[in-house]
């Protein structure tokens, strides 16, 4: 793929996307405050980090690999927010899914989003094979798998990264970097500043990026995926980010961190950042952000009706797809 | 018809496969220039080189993990685990992963692999080189777990394992390796998987095993005609999917079922097929039924008195079927 410019329609989109799955995002809350989605993932704050890294890629083409957290990472792959609340509400035309999984468990094989479960770092493997297929069948895709910092200490993660570099395997390692696993603080997490240093015990590349700045992710998912095409194996990208909102739905975070530190964050909320910038720099007009907006918000209401009306799964199908039909 | 050892059948099954589908590799740890610890891969590299018969890193959670990405993206990944007893650190990617891709993702997703894996005891292996895993397996719903007694089901069911669209554990016995030879035709065929066979016919009693366990039965089975005791031996090939069919077949035609596995008693496969034959077939039965397995130890000893004690034997086989048969 040709490096692509960062162009106004190209810094557009990006913003489109960011924006679109916060609006998702912020419904989904909603829903769950009204009992009508018992539980809910979020990706509030990690937008800049998940839709620049996947921007800089061949979508569709190239894999990725995603967990739980990347609610902004699939809507910027392909999937609808129509698609997104069949999958939160469980309806039987959930295309990750049928209803199976839990929400937030993303698969989409025609627009190459690897099927994820619930175990943490299983994912970081699947990527470098994903990756040492493409390696044999030289079919040009780059695998990309995303993860949290708290998933780090978790031996698949560290499995993987050895196995993609002795082998270099075309696979970008993104490490979303918000400081928490649920309550457990980084520092609890791994006994170094940086996930990123890690990359130098496996001979790699670690970069650490400012993860609320789409436009810097999206430079150096660039850099690393043309490094994989090029056959000199796998990068640690390690962004450093904040999720604003609770674990889950389940969770409570004022037991473990600050409304301060809440707060400081919020002053570099990537979505609101990002908008002002495209005002200031006049990619956009005041105007024609009010018509995202509100195409937006349309899009959002669309979805939400909807997936309600959707049908659940027959229980009939319970039995199904245990193997190939 | 070439008269082949189990080791062999399963190294010409492997090469006549990658011969067949490029879409094929094998991996694991020493398979590539050493050709594996026993030997099975030997030549493979130097035939199909580095990308398809490739050494990995120390480390099964990778190997795995990895066959269940490449089998997503394209190939037909042949992992192997060095030692089915090493098998563990992969259990994660197996069970959470491998086997339940496809119901999760709704149909969306497949992961055809196939693990091979040496097992099984009576080699002076000891505790972490002797081990039966199979039934860990063999309770997970999406998985098949294979293993062949012989060295004709041997190449017609690892090719039927390739073919497969599902994960399947295919499990060689480390005995069985070199000690057992057979007719094995050059020509590709498969040997559908959840089809057990009749190794044997007989009336009087009926000896369901699997893997080497069969070929014990089969010395057993002659020892006892000589006593006018007639065995039949009903080879299971696979316990999972079971073949519900064939084991109440024998079962109603004999009346009489013990059941020989090398692996521990409590929660091995012989309690499942009991509960089958139970539930089917009770009235069917002359005596209760009787299991034969490795006991409830946590795995098999050294020193050889204690291994010999832990293994199951053609004599031990005999003594059971004999027992059973007077009933
Ligand atoms: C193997 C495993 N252990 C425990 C859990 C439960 N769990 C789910 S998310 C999570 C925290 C993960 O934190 P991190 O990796 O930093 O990702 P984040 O949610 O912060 O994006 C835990 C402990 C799990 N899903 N998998
Ligand atoms: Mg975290």
């Amino acid at each position: 793929m040709a490096k692509a410019k960062l162009t106004p329609e190209l810094l557009k989109e990006i913003y489109y996307y960011m924006a679109l799955s916060r609006a998702v995002d912020d419904r989904m809350w909603i829903l769950n405050r009204q009992g009508r989605a018992p539980v809910v993932y979020s990706s509030n704050g990690h937008e800049a980090t998940q839709v620049g890294a996947v921007m800089a890629l061949n979508r569709g083409e190239d894999w990725i690999v995603p967990y739980y957290r990347d609610l902004a990472m699939v809507i910027a792959y392909g999937e609808t927010p129509r698609e997104i609340m069949l999958h939160l509400l469980g309806r039987a035309a959930d295309p990750n899914s049928g209803g199976r999984q839990m929400p937030a468990h993303w698969g989409l094989k025609r627009r190459h989003i690897m099927t994820t479960g619930s175990v943490v770092a299983t994912q970081d493997v699947h990527a470098a094979g994903l990756a040492l297929a493409s390696k044999v069948l030289k079919d040009g895709r780059v695998s990309l798998a995303s993860f949290g910092e708290g998933s780090t200490s978790q031996g698949e993660f560290h499995e993987a990264l050895n196995f993609a570099s002795v082998h270099k395997l075309p696979v970008i390692f993104l490490n979303e970097n918000n400081g928490y696993a649920i309550s457990v603080p980084a520092r609890k997490q791994m006994a170094i500043m940086d996930v990123a240093a890690r990359a130098q015990g496996y001979g790699i590349p670690g970069v650490i990026v400012d993860g609320n700045d789409p436009i810097k992710v999206y430079e150096v998912t660039q850099e690393a995926a043309e490094r994989a095409r090029r056959g000199e194996g796998p990068t640690l990208i390690e962004a450093k980010t904040y999720r604003f909102v609770p674990h889950s739905s389940d969770d409570d975070d004022r037991a473990y961190r600050s409304r301060e530190e809440v707060a400081e964050w919020k002053k570099r909320d990537p979505v609101m950042t990002f908008e002002k910038r495209l005002i200031d720099e006049k990619v956009m007009t005041e105007d024609e952000l009010k018509a995202m907006q509100q195409r937006i918000k349309n899009e959002v209401n669309d979805a939400t009706d909807f997936a309600e009306k959707a049908p659940l799964p027959d229980p009939n199908t319970l039995g199904r797809y245990v193997y190939a039909e | 018809m070439a008269v082949m050892s189990y080791l062999e059948a399963i190294r010409e099954t492997l090469r006549q496969e990658l011969r067949r589908d490029s879409r094929i590799i094998i991996y694991g740890e020493d398979v590539g220039v050493r050709g594996g610890v026993f030997r099975v891969t030997e030549g493979l590299q130097k035939e199909f080189g580095e990308d398809r018969v490739m050494d990995s890193p120390l480390a099964e959670a990778a190997i795995i993990g990895t066959a269940i990405g490449a089998a997503v993206n394209g190939l037909r990944p042949i992992p192997e685990i060095q030692f089915a007893d090493f098998i563990f650190p992969a259990i994660n990617q197996i069970v959470q992963e491998a086997a339940r891709i496809r119901y999760r993702s709704n149909g969306d997703f497949g992961v055809p692999l196939v693990i091979r894996a040496p097992f099984g005891g009576g080699v002076h292996g000891a505790l972490y080189h002797s081990q039966s895993v199979e039934v860990f397996f063999a309770h997970v719903p999406g998985l098949k777990v294979v293993i062949p007694g012989t060295p004709y089901d041997a190449k017609g069911l690892l090719a039927a394992a390739v073919e497969d669209e599902d994960p399947v554990l295919y499990f060689e016995h480390k005995a069985a390796y070199r000690s057992l030879k057979g007719e094995v035709p050059e020509e590709r065929y498969l040997i559908p998987i959840g089809k057990a066979d009749l190794k044997r016919s007989g009336k009087d009693i009926s000896i369901i095993t699997y893997g080497l366990m069969v070929n014990y039965a089969l010395k057993a089975a002659e020892a006892l005609e000589k006593e006018g005791i007639s065995a039949e031996i009903l080879d299971l090939r696979s316990i999972r999917p079971l073949d519900v069919q064939m084991i109440l077949e024998t079962a109603k035609k004999t009346g009489k079922v013990l059941i020989v596995h090398e692996d521990n008693l409590t929660g091995g496969i012989g309690g499942e097929i009991s509960a089958l034959i139970a539930e089917h077939a009770l009235f069917d039965l002359d005596a209760p039924i009787r299991r034969l397995a490795g006991p409830d130890v946590p795995a098999m000893p050294y020193s050889p008195p204690l291994e010999h004690a832990f293994m199951i034997t053609s004599d031990k086989i005999t003594e059971a079927a004999r027992d059973l048969a007077k009933f």
